[in-house]
């Protein structure tokens, strides 16, 4: 601590602005050896795909990738990796609360107050954003019957800017510090007299940085999804996931300017000693509270309304019946939509702003429980009927459903205003919405990258490992979350770095062993990867279709061409490849063969991972007030759009011949599939 | 309705003393279940009502779940396969209206109870409320007794079975005010003044936290309630005017610097109108020191 405090009142140098020496935490050994093996890991991984010649795949096939499959494919692996940082965060405060009664623990306030930051910051922006956004990223086009995005560039730029915030959090650790101020960083705390050092400066311009890249990719979601779609594919055609994709990314195009706007301002007070939300001078911190949860309900659906999609389809596909309600789902998920942005209020119904405007929001939030008790409804009644298999896709999701219930319960609790005014800010309120979010956008990332895995890859995850790590995850989240539920009822508030009341201390020690639960649960599914791609032949997906899928994506190979599709699928109901799948084995033989043109495909550029790289120097240099280098990344960055834009070449040309021989590998294996010999499959015996 | 909501909370109290038995598990420690003042136990009745009448829909829900996954297996020949079935009208009203209906009744009850047990709202009683006003602080907490004209710090005594008048405000940055076994929080924020009515029914020792995180001493901003028979509070009242220090302007600006925490302390007097200054100054008398502190505190 005594470090940063020189580095806040020193003078700031022209030419490293307030970085110095000191800005390394040298007392304080944890980040600093968590970085060092980070470190080591990054650099021993650089070093062997460098030894095995492959820096140039590496760089040609997913670094400067436009493919919308890469792309989300890269999502997700940044997900996971901010997963096992983010994880460990929750291990230090459950094992730290777990020993603190009457001592101080082992983390002094300085460190435990950016450990619980940080944890709230990259599990919501940098796991549970980038899962949803890669899952979208993938299957979206896929299901639409497209060969990408509506701006593959632009997609890649998105995730390149994610990355770059994510990269900021995780300097942090090593170079001056992270907020110390709560995930949603409240002024007048945040506030520069309160918070002088960088902390709350890494936050804003991570924040800001990775937010442009997801307003980025909500933009090209929403134009995707409204613009690009297979012949046919009507809006009501379309499966459930790319509904709920639709709602979440016009969630992200009408919050996300909130959050930038408001972050804009509480940058103006930091750094021009503006006034927005101080507490002298006109400054009033409930607007900014105000504006934070306008962004930050919706933010909440932004992350569960695509993880319904996914048990959607997950629910419909192991029962083998189409998703009940199709219609009555979609107009949930646009109530649910629309309904997000009524209810941010219940965030602070103990601000006193009266009894009717708390009552109103009492009662908006609850209406919020009815398309969302439609939706568990018509999962349940999609599975009436049916002939389930239980794959752990499907585990995950009947954990959801049950879970999710109980979870939904206590959030409808905390909307009663008198009940919040003894529930807010407890731990019954950390136990809510941990409630909400493991079971649903956590259990439904899983689903999602389980089902989805075979498309990406060519071979499906290793079941039993798959099983062990679902059963280990939720009896984990059991005994880490109950108790809290019951601390909460024991009146123990959140955010607590030590205590004073011996009965709470039995319950934080079974939480700490709820989270050592999940921990094996998360080993469990790294061996299941480690595992699977040992078995990858024995585990190749052939056919392109390995759950007897009913959406398009399962149409064509695991993994997909880059251009996806041969030919563009012509779309003539719901359910366009089951439709497509009935009718061939009815008909004895597929579709017929289609004439093959030229395809035109967007050329990859390294736009998005150069743009990404002054981005970083940008901010960091924003953060550390090293105006040269501000100028530097700035300029770099423009330079980078003026250099794609003025690009000579776009696109380039897939011959039809190279098409045809790969659709006719494609129709072979789908006639092996369904059952019929190839003569069969292209009509000639019929 | 304010007869008809205090009958229900009778009735309901009985009724949630039979039901909440597996909670009584949780009572060894004082919680929000363990009310002594008539705010929180109308929250815990609320909260209770509430819950029961969710458990109603979420408990046949889970079952019906677990039963539909297990009953429709694959394996199982007896279940029938339906691959096609996927609308029902009569299904879809039930969907729709069985949650909108809970909703609509507890709706009710949300609208009902947020107005009945408003912060801002006096409480029924006979006996008139003593005001108290309350100052967050870094980290700790000062209580003005404007009627009594001393003042405390991390203890607050109150007459038993009086309504008490809180005026709460911070000169600092955001903090909640709460009392678990009291009821109802509020946030204390620099330049508001927030009212809050609280009672305690019964003589006794509560603890009270900030409730929203406000830095590094936040795990220590804890205080003492002490509810004191009436007789016994006005003895103390005169007691403390007999010892300590004055609260002045100089001295509250000493007060307001940041210290982790501070043993209980009293003051004889308080400067006329010195809570209606922090309110006024949003904390900004305060501004220098508690930057300086925040800077050099260990």
């Amino acid at each position: 601590m005594s470090n940063l405090r020189s580095v806040e009142t020193g003078a700031i140098s022209p030419i490293f602005g307030k970085l110095s020496w000191a800005s390394i935490p040298f007392d304080n050994p944890l980040p600093l050896v968590a970085f060092g093996a980070a470190g080591l890991l990054i650099a021993a991984l650089l070093w062997w795909t460098w030894r095995q010649g492959h820096v140039p795949y590496v760089w040609n096939e997913w670094i400067t990738s436009v493919d919308h499959k890469r792309v989300g494919v890269m999502y997700c692996i940044l997900a996971a990796v901010m997963l096992l940082r983010g994880f460990s965060d929750a291990l230090l405060m459950r094992s730290q609360q777990a020993i603190a009664m009457n001592n101080p623990g082992y983390l002094p306030p300085d460190h435990y107050d950016q450990v619980f930051t940080a944890h709230g910051v990259l599990m919501i922006f940098f796991v549970a954003m980038p899962f949803m956004i890669g899952l979208m990223n993938f299957a979206v086009p896929l299901q639409l019957g497209v060969r990408d995005v509506a701006f593959p560039t632009l997609n890649s730029v998105s995730f390149w800017l994610t990355a770059v915030g994510a990269l900021l959090v995780n300097i942090s650790l090593v170079i001056g510090e992270f907020a110390k101020t709560g995930w949603v960083v409240y002024p007048p705390l945040s506030e520069l007299r309160f918070s002088p050092g960088v902390g709350v400066d890494y936050y804003i311009w991570a924040l800001q940085i990775s937010g442009v890249g997801t307003l980025l990719s909500g933009v090209n979601l929403v134009t995707t999804i409204l613009k690009v779609r297979a012949p046919g594919m009507g809006y009501t055609r379309m499966p459930m996931f790319c509904w709920t994709s639709l709602a979440t990314n016009l969630l992200i195009v009408a919050a996300f300017p909130i959050l930038t706007a408001t972050l804009g301002m509480l940058t103006l007070d930091r750094y021009l000693g503006f006034h927005f939300f101080t507490n002298e001078l006109g400054g009033n911190q409930m607007m900014f509270v105000n504006l934070v949860w306008a962004w930050g309900h919706p933010e909440v659906y932004i992350l569960v309304l695509p993880a319904f999609g996914i048990f959607s389809e997950v629910v419909s596909t192991f029962s083998g019946k189409p998703l009940f309600g199709y219609r009555s789902m979609i107009a949930a998920t646009m109530a649910i939509c629309l309904l997000a942005f009524m209810v941010w209020l219940h965030h602070f119904f103990t601000m006193g702003a009266g009894a009717d405007v708390n009552g109103f929001f009492g009662i908006t939030t609850m209406i919020i429980a009815v398309p969302t008790g439609v939706k568990v409804f018509n999962w349940i009644f999609t599975m009436y009927g049916g002939r389930i298999r239980f794959t752990s896709m499907m585990l995950w999701s009947v954990g959801f459903v049950v879970t999710f219930v109980i979870g939904g319960m206590t959030g409808v609790l905390l909307a009663v205003p008198p009940a919040d005014f003894v529930l807010h800010n407890s731990l019954f309120l950390v136990a809510h919405f941990h409630n909400i979010v493991i079971p649903a956008v956590l259990f439904g990332a899983f689903a999602g990258a389980t089902y989805w895995w075979p498309k990406a890859f060519g071979f499906t995850l290793d079941e039993k490992w798959a099983k062990r790590s679902f059963w280990f995850w939720i009896t984990g989240f059991y005994v880490a979350f109950m108790p809290l539920y019951v601390l909460g009822l024991m009146g123990m508030t959140r955010r607590l770095g030590h205590y004073s009341v011996p009965e709470w201390q039995p319950w934080l020690i079974a939480a700490s062993v709820g989270a050592i639960l999940v921990a094996c649960g998360i080993a469990c599914q790294i061996i299941m990867i480690v595992v699977s791609i040992r078995n990858r032949e024995k585990l190749a997906d052939l056919s392109g279709d390995p759950w007897d899928g009913r959406t398009l994506e399962w149409i064509t190979t695991s993994p997909p061409p880059v251009f996806n599709f041969a030919v563009l699928p012509d779309v003539t109901g719901e359910e366009a490849y089951w439709g497509l799948k009935s009718t061939a084995r009815e008909k004895k033989r597929l579709s017929d063969r289609p004439e093959y043109v030229d395809v035109e495909m967007p050329r990859n550029s390294p736009t998005g991972v150069i743009s990404a790289f002054f981005a970083t120097v940008l901010g960091f240099a924003m953060i550390w007030h090293i105006w040269w280098m501000v100028i530097l990344g700035f300029l770099g960055a423009w330079a980078t759009f003026v250099a794609f834009a003025w690009r000579d070449e776009a696109e380039y040309d897939i011959r039809a011949d190279v098409v045809e021989r790969f659709d006719r590998d494609r129709r072979l294996a789908k006639a092996r599939l369904l059952g019929l010999s190839p003569e069969e499959a292209e009509g000639q015996t019929a | 309705m304010t007869r008809a909501m205090a009958s229900l909370r009778r009735t309901s109290n009985q009724r949630v003393r039979t039901l909440s038995l597996p909670l009584t598990l949780t009572a060894c420690a004082p919680g929000i279940l363990d009310p002594a003042g008539p705010v929180a136990a109308g929250e815990r009745t609320i909260l209770l009502n509430s819950l029961f009448i969710m458990l109603g829909i979420v408990i046949p829900t889970m079952l019906v779940t677990l039963l539909f996954a297990w009953w429709f297996r694959a394996g199982n020949k007896k279940a029938t396969y339906l691959p096609e079935w996927s609308y029902s009208g009569r299904l879809e009203l039930l969907v729709w209206s069985v949650p909108a209906l809970i909703v609509i009744f507890l709706g009710g009850i949300t609208w009902i109870g947020s107005h009945q047990l408003a912060p801002e709202r006096p409480l029924d009683s006979n006996v008139r409320p003593i005001p108290v006003q309350v100052v967050a602080l870094d980290w700790k907490w000062l209580f003005i007794y404007p009627e009594q004209g001393v003042a405390t710090v991390n203890r607050l005594v109150i007459p038993a079975g009086t309504p008490i008048a809180f005026r709460v405000t911070s000169a600092t940055v955001m903090n909640s005010f709460f009392v678990p076994q009291l009821g109802s929080q509020i946030y204390a924020m620099s330049g508001m003044d927030a009212k809050l009515h609280l009672q305690a029914d019964r003589p006794g020792r509560f603890s009270g936290i900030s409730a929203h995180y406000s830095g590094e001493g936040f795990a220590d901003m804890e205080f003492t309630i002490h509810a004191v028979p009436p007789a016994q509070f006005a003895a103390w009242a005169n007691r403390t005017r007999g010892a300590g220090p004055a609260l002045d302007q100089a001295g509250f600006m000493k007060l307001a610097q940041v210290s982790a925490t501070s043993k209980p302390l009293s003051y004889r007097s308080v400067a006329p109108r010195l809570y209606d200054q922090i309110v006024a100054n949003a904390g900004a008398p305060v501004r220098e020191a508690a930057q300086s502190g925040r800077e050099s505190h260990q």
